[in-house]
């Protein structure tokens, strides 16, 4: 896929995002926004996944650590063809299967449920730890947040992912910068992220995290690095595409009221548009 | 009888991990750094390929049990109770239990019969914390032979399974020719007609023993070994209890969430009995040799009988 049209779909996904969050009337868009793009290139170029075989023994794994951003990972199935993009409306409904977070047991394309921070990234080790044993070729990817590495099981998982020397294993830091209670620099610094990750035996990048170049380059050197893991620490702004959103950690978990859902689809319209005129 | 033989249900499990490994390539083995204590240590020993020891770090142990299990592995994950079922409690709530993968637990060292480690070591909650997660098997065995056969059904069983072992050496009280193993399923050991010992784990042998005093005094006991807290054997339970009239569970646990717990959940609600719990009673334990403190908890089968008797 272009890079144009990685950006025209990840325009699509927030469209999404902003949609299911407003329909819900509850959940995280910040996050989900941010990490629109890393989650438009996963799945639309770096792995192999069959929405027609979501349960595939040979597809390449992705846990959503983060699983509050559930938004992003849901729009991006469903524009995938996991499920039909309609059904996002219904996220967070009674007896809708789009739970407010991950649900591997309901939702087609899921494949851990997750949502309690720093848990899902230990899944993703041990499936990588499986596909080591077994000899498969698949990858696997996670996706933590900033705020996330504060919890130490993520500590934990790296210590054992570096030293099983698991180069299938990817995972991608959504640098947004911010948490609930305001600037992760402020609240309990995670810096410097890169260092501390090479320090338990990872390959690091550093990415503008919505530069399709850069996310490109970053999961194609990962599948070049042989005995150590991959992380690729991705800047990002938190609410990104989304004016009033953007760089406001007062949108991590809060949803738009009817006027503001119109401003934030008349800006993704307007980006899509330009898009279009390229 | 001759000489009784005595073997800590941590060895059965270690036993029982390389027989069923032997059989099933897909049974991988987890540790964190107590695999001599767990008893992995002899599965390690047979198949290092498949033991992998995560060092010091149970939620991370958990979590790649939970991926494993994604991937068609059946990870037998082991630690001691207390950090197995108590440290590791919201990982494996919410990486197992709520995905309902299969996933075993092997929990050794559970109850105060850990001993001279004393109270921080001494798991007396986990029957409780376990049994609260929707969808988990529960089971306590009370000897070697139940050990190793509950370990067999938990890998056949899809699911999520905590298997509760112990640190000290206990009677073998199952002919392991004969014994049959079924998830769900308590075993009537001694019928009686006055009162019934419901016991689990290492309490049940002290029950039988406590059942042959107060037959002496005319006391018709009758026990039955629960080795599956959850889900528990109504019909059994119901029977059994409408039968004599008077209940008395045993634990090596505390008297809140375990059998006990479960014996009068079910009770209260479908047939209201007198229910005597004997157990930890809301308390920590305490360092001491393990026989010394069951005994100092009223869980050996001299304990037992006293209170029993009294409440009959």
């Amino acid at each position: 896929m272009e890079n144009l049209q990685l950006k025209q779909t990840a325009n699509e996904i927030r469209k999404g995002i902003v949609t299911a969050v407003y329909s819900a009337k509850s959940g995280h868009p910040g996050g989900s926004l941010s990490a629109a793009d890393i989650f438009t290139y996963l799945y639309f170029e770096e792995m192999k996944v069959d929405p027609e075989n979501p349960r595939d023994p040979a597809r390449d794994r992705f846990v959503l650590s983060k699983g509050h951003v559930a938004p992003g990972l849901y729009a991006t199935l469903a524009h995938r063809g996991f499920f039909p993009v309609e059904e996002l409306t219904r996220l967070r409904h009674v007896g809708s299967y789009l739970q407010g977070h991950p649900d591997m047991k309901h939702i087609p394309g899921v494949d851990m449920s997750s949502g309690s921070l720093g848990q899902g990234f230990s899944a993703a080790v041990g499936m990588a730890l499986a596909g080591k044993m077994d000899g498969a070729g698949y990858r696997v990817y996670a996706l933590a947040g900033d705020g996330e590495i504060q919890e130490g099981q993520i500590w934990e998982a790296a210590m054992f992912a570096g030293h099983r020397m698991l180069d299938n294993l990817v995972l991608v830091v959504d640098n947004n910068g911010l948490q609930i209670d305001g600037n992760i620099a402020d609240v309990c610094s995670p810096y410097p992220i890169d260092k501390k990750l090479e320090a338990f035996n990872f390959h690091v990048i550093s990415i503008d995290g919505h530069d399709f170049d850069q996310i490109r380059a970053a999961f194609q050197e990962a599948r070049n690095i042989k005995g150590m893991p991959t992380a690729i620490i991705a800047r990002t702004v938190k609410g990104k595409g989304v004016s009033f959103m953007e760089n406001q950690a007062s949108w991590h978990g809060a949803a738009p009221n009817d006027e503001q859902y119109a401003v934030a689809m008349e800006d993704l319209k307007k980006a899509g548009e330009a898009l279009c005129q390229k | 009888m001759s000489e009784v033989k005595k073997i800590a249900t941590r060895e059965s499990y270690g036993n029982a991990l390389v027989e069923l490994g032997k059989e099933h390539e897909d049974l991988i083995v987890l540790d964190a750094d107590l695999a001599g204590a767990t008893k992995t240590g002899i599965f390690k020993k047979e198949f290092p390929d498949r033991h992998i020891d995560c060092g010091i770090a149970e939620a991370n142990m958990t979590g790649i049990a939970a991926g494993l299990a994604t991937c068609g592995k059946v990870p037998f994950m082991s630690s001691f109770a207390m950090f197995a079922a108590g440290r590791a409690f919201e990982q494996v709530r919410n990486s197992i239990g709520y995905p309902h993968l299969n996933v075993k637990i092997g929990a050794t060292h559970a109850g105060i019969s850990v001993g001279e480690d004393g109270a921080t070591h001494q798991c007396n909650e986990d029957l409780a914390l376990m049994r609260a997660i929707p969808g988990m098997v529960v089971i306590n065995p009370c000897d070697d032979v139940e050990a190793r056969a509950a370990v067999r059904a938990a890998y056949e069983y899809e699911g999520p399974v905590y298997l509760r072992f112990g640190r000290l050496a206990i009677p073998v009280i199952n002919d392991p020719e004969n014994y049959q193993f079924e998830i769900g399923k308590g075993v009537l050991l001694k019928e009686g007609k006055d009162v019934t010992i419901f016991a689990t784990g290492l309490c049940v042998c002290e029950a039988l023993e406590t059942a042959q005093r107060l037959e002496g005094e005319g006391i018709a006991a009758e026990v039955i070994n629960i080795h599956t807290i959850k889900p528990l054997d109504e019909e059994l339970v119901l029977a059994s209890a409408k039968k004599t009239g008077k209940v008395v569970t045993v634990e090596e646990h505390s008297v809140i969430g375990g059998l006990g717990s479960a014996v009068c959940d079910l009770l209260s609600e479908k047939a209201p009995t007198r229910v005597l719990k004997l157990g930890i009673n809301d308390t920590f334990g305490e360092s001491g040799p393990a026989k010394e403190l069951i005994a100092r908890y009223g869980l050996d089968a001299e304990g037992i009988y006293q209170k029993v008797k009294a409440f009959v």
